[in-house]
């Protein structure tokens, strides 16, 4: 289980990046191999002697591993600080908690930003093409690298939520809970439709460069930000738009012009511009495609159940929020009917909030009561409590 | 099983406690906040599955360690596959929903038996209400007036025992308790009884197999290999494994 490479052979306390050895490629469902690999990772607490406590936390398209501590390029708070941390649901106290960087991503895992040892330049349009599949071997890899056999839970919203219950379809004896906030089993026409608009933005801002930018010396900030954009109000609701903005004018009167005079132009404008500081275009490239070809059915026949057949002894809690249009609740009835035609048990329910998709950051009472009872009963149920 | 149940159980609760074999795979429609069903996992080891309306019904039972999905007995059912379970269990709310016959219906082809209570609206007391003031009765087992009611389905002893023979059901065993009495098994088509059970609990079985799976919406959920419903079900869950 323990097989490490000769190149490192110590985890970092709190994180760090491992690099595996070049004999010990990622194989990706493309067919293709990936090597080296190297996995950014961040861990808060401790393994325990059993090695049963350990959580391990996946992130979403747009997040990495800085879960719970200042993030290095920003500046700011982890994205699921409030979540984790001492009293918390996720406790360091008594949790070992893993966030690893995913595939394709730009914050220490390998991706499309990093050096492809081919040519000694920045892989760009060379790298493989992955999958949300590859991203869970990745961090299997780290977990057997970890010396840990099972998982105590293993839990994300969004994308971080199609990770988990790929886990559960992959490796249904290597984890004993799983929490699946905000997601779906697949990615609807429409996510796929504001995808193709991000990535369209990316490719056509001339610094796009058929995406050997870095090797050019400069960056598709423009088109970057415009992905985010379109993106950030899929993430949001009508009605949270509307109560946070209204039809606010950042001066008074109107420009005349196409200044941002709206606030909500201008709230969009600076998540653009504040994002290309920390994420690299061609890793949005990849990511999102990722999420376009995540069929969790289609790799079992085209029946969902049949992808949790195995996993009838993992414990599930499933959520989803009233007002996301992004993966609205029906995608995750869509995943508890199949979990309950594959007979496993599972909790499900349906948070009544105006705030969109987001909600999973954000501060939700009913989200961490449940959250908080599900690890809790669980923990119990595997005597860590 | 593992001794005499907790005294201060409901009654209803008592009595189903006493129908379930130890082990089984339940099915509760209506949980509530996972009284029942945890009483169910103490005693009886079962392997239970909730339905519940209310999210904040779902977060209180996910903390009892129970698994439990937000939804509606009228409308979800028919997510369930054929015999998922050994038993469904629908405690007192029959005669709430919106379709009855469909979810009687339900119950007995997702699970063996169906464990179903159901107030009497035969009881004595409801006819002397009737008889003697002419206004809807309001009695223990039904206390609420009748602007305010979630019972929009009330059936008589006779009525249900007629629905059960319509839906070819077999009655496995019926008790009836309330008023103060202490629960009795009782001949649910004995006359006297629709006079005097104030709350009767059934326990239904098919006489024949039932039609397939009611048409999932599309081949996502389609057939998969399910645990065959007389294979033994697994025995108390290891703490770790």
């Amino acid at each position: 289980m323990t097989a490490q490479g000769p190149i490192q052979a110590e985890f970092e306390a709190g994180g760090g990046t491992w690099r595996f050895p070049a004999d010990r490629p990622l194989r990706l469902d493309s067919g293709a191999r990936l090597a080296p690999l190297e996995i950014g990772y961040k861990t808060y607490g401790a393994l325990n002697a059993d090695k049963s406590n350990a959580v391990l936390v996946c992130h979403a398209l747009s997040g990495d591993q800085h879960l719970a501590s200042t993030h290095p390029v920003t500046g700011k708070p982890g994205w699921w600080d409030r979540f984790v941390g001492p009293g918390k649901p996720l406790d360091p106290e008594r949790h070992f908690i893993v966030c690893t960087n995913v595939v394709g991503g730009c914050m220490g895992t390998t991706g499309p930003a990093s050096i492809d040892p081919a040519t000694g330049e920045a892989y760009g349009l060379k790298f493989p093409v992955i999958t949300i599949r590859d991203m869970v071997r990745a961090q299997a890899m780290l977990i057997d690298a970890m010396g840990i056999d099972t998982l105590f839970a293993v839990i994300g919203g969004s994308m971080g939520g199609m990770q988990a219950l790929q886990w559960a379809s992959d490796y249904p004896e290597r984890v004993f809970s799983v929490v699946c906030i905000a997601a779906a089993a697949r990615h609807s026409a429409q996510n796929i439709a504001f995808h193709e608009v991000g990535r369209q933005a990316i490719m056509a801002d001339p610094n796009w460069m058929s995406g050997a930018y870095l090797t050019a010396g400069v960056r598709p900030e423009k088109g970057l930000a415009v992905a985010r954009m379109a993106a950030h109000i899929t993430y949001l609701s009508e009605a949270a738009l509307q109560r946070k903005f209204g039809r606010e004018l950042q001066r008074d009167g109107l420009s005349w012009g196409f200044d941002a005079d709206f606030q909500v132009e201008s709230y969009l404008r600076h998540q653009g511009a504040s994002f290309v500081d920390r994420f690299d275009a061609n890793s949005y490239l990849y990511i999102t495609r990722a999420l376009d070809y995540f069929d969790l059915a289609a790799q079992h026949g085209g029946v969902l159940a049949q992808a949790f057949v195995g996993a009838r002894r993992v414990k599930f809690c499933v959520l989803s929020f009233s007002s996301d249009w992004l993966y609205p609740t029906p995608e995750s009835r869509d995943v508890v009917r199949a979990l309950n035609g594959a007979g496993c048990r599972a909790s499900f329910a349906e948070i009544q909030t105006d705030k969109g998709h987001d909600a999973f950051f954000l501060d939700e009472p009913l989200l961490d009561a449940t959250l908080r009872g599900f690890l809790g009963a669980q923990a119990q149920a595997r005597g860590l409590a | 099983m593992s001794g005499a149940p907790p005294a201060s159980i409901r009654e209803d609760f008592a009595e189903i406690l006493k129908l379930v074999r130890p082990g089984a795979r339940v099915l509760d429609v209506g949980c509530e906040d996972g009284e029942l069903l945890e009483l169910l996992t103490h005693e009886k080891q079962v392997d239970g599955q909730g339905l519940e309306i209310s999210a904040e019904g779902v977060a209180r039972c996910v903390a009892r360690g129970l698994s439990v999905v937000q939804g509606d007995g009228d409308r979800d059912l028919d997510h369930f596959p054929t015999r998922a379970f050994d038993y469904a269990i629908l405690s007192k709310t029959l005669q709430q929903m919106r379709e009855p016959r469909h979810v009687l219906s339900e119950l007995l082809r997702i699970a063996e038996q169906a464990v179903v209570s159901v107030p009497n609206f035969g009881h004595w007391k409801v006819r002397w209400a009737l008889l003697s003031r002419g206004r809807m009765p309001e009695t223990g087992a039904l206390p609420e007036p009748w602007w305010s009611t979630p019972n929009i389905h009330l059936c008589t002893l006779r009525d249900f025992v007629g629905l059960c023979d319509q839906l070819e059901l077999r009655i496995d065993a019926c008790a009836s308790f309330g008023g103060g009495q202490p629960a009795r098994a009782i001949d649910p088509r004995a006359p006297i009884e629709n006079w005097r059970a104030e709350t009767a609990l059934f326990l239904l079985s098919r006489k024949r197999e039932p039609e397939p799976a009611a048409a999932p919406p599309q081949n996502l959920f389609g057939e998969v290999d399910l645990p065959k419903a007389d294979e033994p079900a697994p025995k108390k869950r290891p703490r770790r494994r």
